[in-house]
């Protein structure tokens, strides 16, 4: 599938920064399920700064501008053929050993109701069976329903609230996945539309969980699927901060409002 | 049980210390009390203090200085020399392997997941391989000697190892009481150190530095309790003490504020603990470090002492497997022994330490300063019942050890002089060379019977001599 990305994220500030760094994990992973066409990060008025792949096989890419500005654009344009390769991970490049993965995070940690989850889940057969059928479980325990949860919202509170945005189906799919032993991390990337073919928030987020044999495996609760050609992969963290496309800090600028645009469509043939 | 005097064979002194022992035979009482509080004054004035943690009280207390030297002979101090470098040498190429293809763990010496998921393992620096190969640049190794020839390893610290202040300055004071000491004595300098340090640093700088690398120690400011010993180190070593609001990044490198504008940083010696160095890559709420900091570090633009992700090996878990590192990566035999060790997470050795808790020491694996452990000889059934508990909420965060018979020196008291417990540290320096200078820090355990020399736990510290040849 050969997918047109505009990515255009503002953030505007009720007095003008001083200075802005940013540290971006935003250019799409290579491994076979896709191959960059054409990638462009843009920062107007910024300064490149050092780009670098790291362990975990992420294009890092850092920005630095110099204010005064109250107002600061980070823009990707891009096209991208993508291919089904049934979530798994194939051909990619990292060095991170996969029991790194199974570090506890605050926002990734089981209580006991992510672990009853964990533990109900009977399914027999090898890791990948249970690592679909963990999928299925969050899929079932989470309902989506933006607006309820917010950036900061836990695992664990997630689950007791029973609803939550793609964010928190991941979160609770690591916790639950690590209970079980099996080293899991967080996704982010861009996706097409929704099984069902209706739009989506194009901005998007799953688990790939470890499975021996086959290597990182996607698994996207939030969809009740694994990740196929109408998925863009960009980076992986511990969870969703850790795996954040923008990580940045402002000086000055005081309150920041921010505005996300995303559009992933398929490009004519 | 008895334990080594390191002055006195029954009655005969030793020969390092046959001048020594006159020096003290001949010191009236009042001249010692005069002397000793002249060192307190010293110090005071110095303004060397050393806040401890979790003790409350006067927060720029002393350390008290004995002002009775210890000392080894030149051959004693070339074979700990050796030993020490060795492990040095084997820690780094551990930690180059860990952050690389992981070689040591495939071979089945070194379980998996005690690296991996240890919790100063650092996925951020995975595959980053800093200047010539070295994480971890300045290695304090606390040694522990039993017999005459008789040293063991506690442990090893290759992150921020303090202390080193200490050593400068116990020696500066003895030589400024007691000159004639050190006319009639024949004792290897050590004050060549912060220069020392500084070539260490400037040897490792990054790729991208072009000109005589600019150095500087980042330190988390005065509230810290070394904090005296870090402005004191950029002192001697002539390099900018720098907080992190002190720096910041641009473009592909790290600059420093300065009067007459920004000036480029190559070499951060950091005093300040991985998870704050940068909130761009780690705790996002960190104030005390350089954000964008570790994006530069990751693509060769600045150096960082030690590198990001040095702690794993010096995890008193890692520690037990220290001397396989040497026989791995080295193909040698360790000089220096390690104290054999329990990990109680293995099913047999949590069986024997739970049998024998009285008679162990009982540390925490990521715990330091002497706190969180269990000296099971000098403590009461109460202290190990209520220690025994701890232990089984949670057997995975503890070692055990046999109890030392930690060797004794001579140490000035109320009642004149008697022998106490005593520890070394020596600073092993790592960049383009492996260097220590001669000695180290040595604690001394004041209390009577103590075998703890922590100053959080009332030890104190004394002048190490290595005499020449």
């Amino acid at each position: 599938m050969k997918l047109r990305i505009s990515h255009e994220t503002t953030y505007r500030y009720d007095r003008p920064i001083r200075n802005l760094i940013q540290s971006l994990r935003l250019t799409p992973s290579i491994y076979e399920g896709q191959k960059v066409l054409q990638w462009q990060i843009d920062l107007p008025g910024g300064v490149r700064g050092p780009g670098f792949r790291d362990g975990a096989g992420d294009w890092i890419e850092g920005w630095t501008l110099r204010g005064p500005t109250d107002e600061v654009t980070v823009r990707i344009e891009g096209r991208i053929d993508t291919r089904d390769t049934a979530g798994v991970l194939r051909g990619h490049r990292e060095m991170i050993h996969p029991l790194a993965y199974m570090r506890e995070t605050q926002v990734t940690r089981a209580d006991p109701g992510l672990r009853e989850l964990a533990a109900s889940v009977t399914q027999q057969g090898d890791v990948l069976n249970l690592a679909h059928a963990l999928s299925r479980a969050v899929s079932e325990a989470i309902t989506f329903r933006p607006g309820v949860t917010e950036s900061r919202t836990t695992a664990a509170e997630a689950l007791a609230l029973g609803e939550g945005v793609c964010q928190d189906h991941t979160h609770a799919l690591i916790a639950v996945a690590r209970t079980r032993d099996i080293p899991a991390r967080y996704v982010s990337g861009y996706l097409h539309s929704t099984i069902d073919g209706e739009p989506h928030d194009a901005a998007h987020a799953w688990a790939e969980l470890h499975v021996e044999g086959l290597g990182w495996v996607g698994f996207d609760a939030a969809n009740s699927c694994c990740p196929d050609e109408r998925y863009v992969r960009l980076g992986s963290g511990l969870n969703a901060s850790d795996a954040a496309p923008i990580r940045g800090i402002a000086t000055g600028g005081g309150a920041e409002d921010l505005d996300v645009r995303v559009q992933v469509e398929e490009m004519a043939q | 049980m008895s334990h080594y005097n390191e002055m006195f064979e029954g009655d005969a002194v030793r020969d390092p210390y046959a001048r020594l022992s006159q020096w003290v035979a001949t010191m009236p009482d009042d001249f010692r009390q005069m002397k000793q509080a002249e060192a307190e004054e010293l110090f005071r004035r110095i303004g060397i203090t050393f806040a401890v943690y979790g003790e409350g009280g006067d927060p720029d207390r002393l350390i008290p200085f004995d002002m009775m030297p210890r000392v080894f002979e030149q051959a004693e101090w070339r074979k700990l020399e050796r030993g020490i470098k060795q492990r040095a040498r084997a820690l780094n190429a551990f930690l180059r392997d860990v952050y690389g293809r992981g070689e040591i763990i495939r071979a089945g010496r070194i379980p998996a997941r005690l690296v991996y998921q240890n919790e100063a393992y650092e996925k951020a620096v995975v595959g980053v391989v800093p200047p010539r190969g070295v994480y971890s640049h300045i290695i304090g190794v606390d040694l522990v000697r039993t017999g005459k020839d008789e040293f063991y390893v506690l442990e090893d610290n290759c992150r921020t190892p303090s202390g080193v202040s200490y050593m400068l300055e116990n020696r500066e004071i003895m030589m400024r009481m007691f000159p004639q000491l050190f006319r009639h004595n024949r004792i290897e300098p050590v004050d060549q150190y912060p220069a020392l340090l500084r070539r260490t640093l400037e040897s490792v700088a990054p790729p991208k530095c072009t000109d005589r690398p600019t150095c500087v120690i980042l330190t988390p400011g005065h509230f810290n309790s070394a904090y005296y010993e870090h402005s004191f180190l950029a002192n001697l070593m002539g390099v900018e003490l720098v907080e992190g609001q002190d720096l910041f990044v641009d473009g592909e490198f790290v600059y420093m504020r300065t009067t007459t504008g920004p000036r480029r940083v190559d070499v951060i010696y950091r005093r300040i603990d991985d998870p704050f160095l940068d909130p761009l890559c780690f705790r996002p709420d960190s104030m005390l470090g350089i954000p964008g900091l570790m994006d530069v570090y990751r693509s060769g633009g600045v150096s960082i002492c030690s590198a990001p992700g040095a702690g794993v090996a010096d995890d008193k878990a890692i520690y037990t497997f220290v001397p396989e590192m040497v026989r791995f990566y080295l193909g040698e035999e360790p000089i220096l022994n390690n104290v054999q060790t329990w990990t109680l997470w293995k099913d047999d050795d949590y069986r024997y330490v739970m049998e024998n808790l009285p008679d162990l020491v009982v540390k925490e694996v990521h715990g330091s300063g002497g706190y969180g452990m269990l000296v099971g000889p000098k403590s009461t059934k109460e202290e190990i019942e209520h220690f025994r508990r701890k232990i089984e909420a949670n057997p995975s965060n503890y070692i055990a050890q046999p109890t030392l018979s930690l060797s004794t020196c001579p140490t000035f008291v109320e009642e004149g002089i008697a022998p106490r417990h005593v520890d070394l540290r020596p600073y092993c320096l790592c960049g383009d060379r492996i260097e220590l200078v001669p000695g180290g820090l040595t604690r001394v355990a004041l209390r009577e019977g103590s075998l703890v020399v922590n100053s959080s736990q009332g030890g104190g510290v004394k002048d190490t001599w290595v005499l020449s040849e």
